[in-house]
């Protein structure tokens, strides 16, 4: 039987009392762990780097950026699709799979949605900062102006505001809400009077009555129905961003379901990649267990075939087609002088993944942890590729350019990593990582299957 | 364990969510209304000026053209401000010894402009050309205000972009005969105040406006690049 074979959910041994202690402990604990604080005095100083990327880049203008015609989009644009792109698992693992019953998801939904509203903020930086001037961005939104006009509707980059905007707050909505129940918990754990005041601020009155338990059903069911679209539509409206462009490589109809497959395999890698070290570190193996890491390589394996029957199909497309700017465009992929782009990416996000086809490798924590780096390296490598040899070679040959990152590029890049981590140090220092009622839900179920 | 919020947290909390989307609210609209108030766009401020020229004197009561002083109007995109000798034409002649006048007379004595107060200007990255506007039958009057009223000058509009594009998107609105572009007195057609154009009287802006944007080609351009190039 599978049950035999397949690790549980949570290990067998835990009552609802070792449940709740084992994950409000890490939140309560007197004492801050030595390894959080190196890890935030790491990110902290990256942080700092973004700061200052920001700060040059707001007195000087995007000018020391390596952005110039033909390729305009640089940097910016790529980092905005890849972090956009790794925040869509955390929605995935909290709508799709909660409508679909996926009770594995429990003890992950938590932190990836974390993961998913830090992405988001990282994401959101790089337009902003890539319009020159920032300080006008509500220029995008549609309200009573003295100019007398509205946002361009017709251009997805104003979709892009909706789609974001939406997808941030039903986010912030889903997570919070979540959270409540739990936030209850830690304000009736914590011994010190500001913590107590602090959760218990935050729980709104929580106290786990029953019309309260019917409400947040209801309420988490209505979020999950709103964000389940939201998984979908944000990155195919992002890859609209593209295909409505009349730019070889970018103007096809294959786009948004290859982006939104590659935005699932991207997050479901960042969500690895957070959840082994973290796992490991706070002790959680009990509660993110292999069959976790099963399960999610198996999604990943699944979305990073779908994104390699996209380039297939981008390839074939280009040939089938006849057009000679399209055939050109591949040609230059492959030979081109960002051929090296082009071959690592296929490399990471088709051949390496292949690997975890096999059992063994699916149940190596060391290999998937790798795998899964390679994972987001591919996919940034993708963006890159798609952003910049399109634009670099189109048309005209006589306006062929050839883009080069500037030191700021990097800064500003490497510097949203301070973002996204020091926020994710915060939140799990002061928020429980994972979802205690939740799991607490689990405990029986393990107590029959842990017997199997 | 005690009560760690007091009863009244309840009642705080709901005014606080409730109040600060009402807050929210009213900075809005506060902010709409600053950003359309004379104080941030000087609409009917008149200013003082080096010397208190009036233009309901001068256009209004004694009835000079308005290219007697803004002699480029019709040719190119400024509409140009008099040199001091223009005013000399006349009061070289007429109230030589009016204390007012003094700087016009020290101007032209000492050979240095007159450095009269802007009052209608428009930022550096929008492009505005009065010869076109005159050309397709918008009169000065239009954008100005009512100039042959004003003692000291103001500014008749906001000169937002709003404000442009309005008449932009429908200029069959505003425009009139081109013999009465300078007519600083000029009214609409009514059924109290006919209008001749090309030969026929209408009554009514709409008729009038629809036939003479005809005649002289008044596009609507609302593309971004007619003004911002």
């Amino acid at each position: 039987m599978s049950a035999q074979r397949t690790a549980p959910i949570v290990e067998p041994g835990h009552s609802f009392g070792t449940v709740t202690d084992k994950i409000s402990a890490i939140v309560l604990g007197k004492r801050t762990p030595r390894g959080w604080w190196i890890g935030f005095a790491v990110a902290f100083s990256v942080l700092m780097v973004f700061q200052t990327a920001v700060g040059y880049l707001l007195i000087k203008g995007v000018g020391i950026w390596g952005i110039n015609i033909p390729v305009g989009w640089g940097f910016a644009i790529v980092n905005f699709v890849w972090w956009i792109g790794i925040g869509h698992a955390g929605t995935l693992i909290s709508a799709i799979l909660l409508l679909l019953r996926q009770t594995w998801r429990t003890s992950i939904n938590r932190f990836a949605e974390a993961m998913t509203l830090f992405a988001v903020a990282c994401a959101g930086a790089f337009p902003l900062l890539h319009m020159g001037r920032p300080w006008l961005f509500y220029w995008l939104t549609p309200y009573p102006n003295t100019m007398g006009t509205w946002p361009q509707f017709r251009s997805p980059l104003v979709w892009d505001v909706f789609a974001v905007s939406t997808y941030a707050t039903v986010s912030l909505l889903f997570w919070y809400v979540g959270l409540l129940p739990d936030l209850a918990t830690l304000r009736d754990r914590a011994r010190v009077r500001l913590a107590q005041k602090a959760y218990g601020f935050l729980a709104m009155g929580w106290r786990g009555s029953a019309v309260h338990w019917h409400r947040y059903e209801t309420a988490s069911l209505l979020l999950a129905g709103l964000a389940t679209p939201l998984v979908v539509s944000v990155h195919t409206v992002v890859s609209f961003d593209f295909a409505v462009g009349v730019i070889p490589g970018w103007h096809t109809t294959i786009f948004p379901p290859y982006f939104v497959a590659g935005a699932i395999y991207s997050g479901f890698a960042m969500v690895m990649t957070l959840a082994i070290p973290l796992r490991k570190y706070y002790d959680l193996e009990d509660f993110i267990t292999q069959r976790h890491l099963d399960n999610m390589a198996k999604v990943m394996l699944a979305t990073g075939l779908i994104v390699a029957y996209g380039y297939m199909m981008e390839t074939f497309m280009a040939f089938y087609s006849g057009d000679k700017y399209e055939t050109y465009m591949i040609l230059n992929r492959w030979k081109g002088p960002y051929a090296g782009a082009y071959w690592s990416l296929i490399a990471c996000n088709i051949v390496i993944p292949q690997l975890m086809w096999s059992r063994r490798i699916r149940q190596n924590v060391a290999v998937l942890f790798v795998i899964s780096l390679i994972v987001n390296v591919g996919m940034w490598l993708e963006r890159f590729v798609i952003v910049v040899t399109s634009l670099h070679r189109d048309f005209l040959p006589s306006s062929w350019g050839m883009y080069y990152p500037t030191k700021w590029d990097w800064f500003t890049y490497i510097g949203t990593f301070g973002l996204f981590l020091t926020l994710f140090l915060l939140f799990i220092r002061f928020l429980p990582m994972i979802a205690i009622f939740e799991m607490r839900g689990l405990v029986p179920e393990s107590r029959e299957k842990g017997k199997a | 364990m005690a009560q760690i919020f007091h009863p009244s947290t309840n009642t705080i909390s709901r005014v606080s969510i409730y109040g600060s989307l009402a807050v929210l609210l009213v900075l809005s609209f506060a902010l709409y209304g600053l950003s359309s108030s004379p104080y941030f766009t000087d609409v009917d401020l008149a200013k003082d000026q080096p010397v208190p020229f009036s233009h309901r004197h001068h256009a209004g009561e004694l009835g000079i053209d308005c290219r007697y002083c803004h002699t480029s109007v019709e040719t190119s995109s400024f509409a140009g401000l008099p040199p001091t000798q223009t005013c000399m034409t006349c009061h070289s002649q007429i109230w030589t010894n009016s204390g007012m006048l003094e700087p016009v007379r020290a101007s032209y004595r000492t050979n240095r402009s007159l450095e009269w107060v802007r009052v209608n200007a428009l930022p550096d990255f929008v492009y505005f050309n009065h010869s076109i506007h005159v050309h397709k039958g918008i009169g000065c009057t239009t954008c100005h205000g009512p100039i042959a009223e004003m003692a000291l000058t103001w500014k008749a509009n906001t000169l937002q972009m709003s404000w442009c594009i309005g008449c932009h998107r429908e200029p069959e609105k505003y425009v009139r005969p081109r013999d009465q572009v300078f007519n600083a007195r000029y009214e609409p057609p009514s059924r109290f105040h006919p209008v001749t154009a090309m030969g026929r009287e209408y009554t009514d802006q709409d008729a009038m406006g629809a036939v003479l944007v005809k005649a002289y080609k008044a596009a609507s351009l609302t593309n971004c690049t007619t003004c911002h190039r």
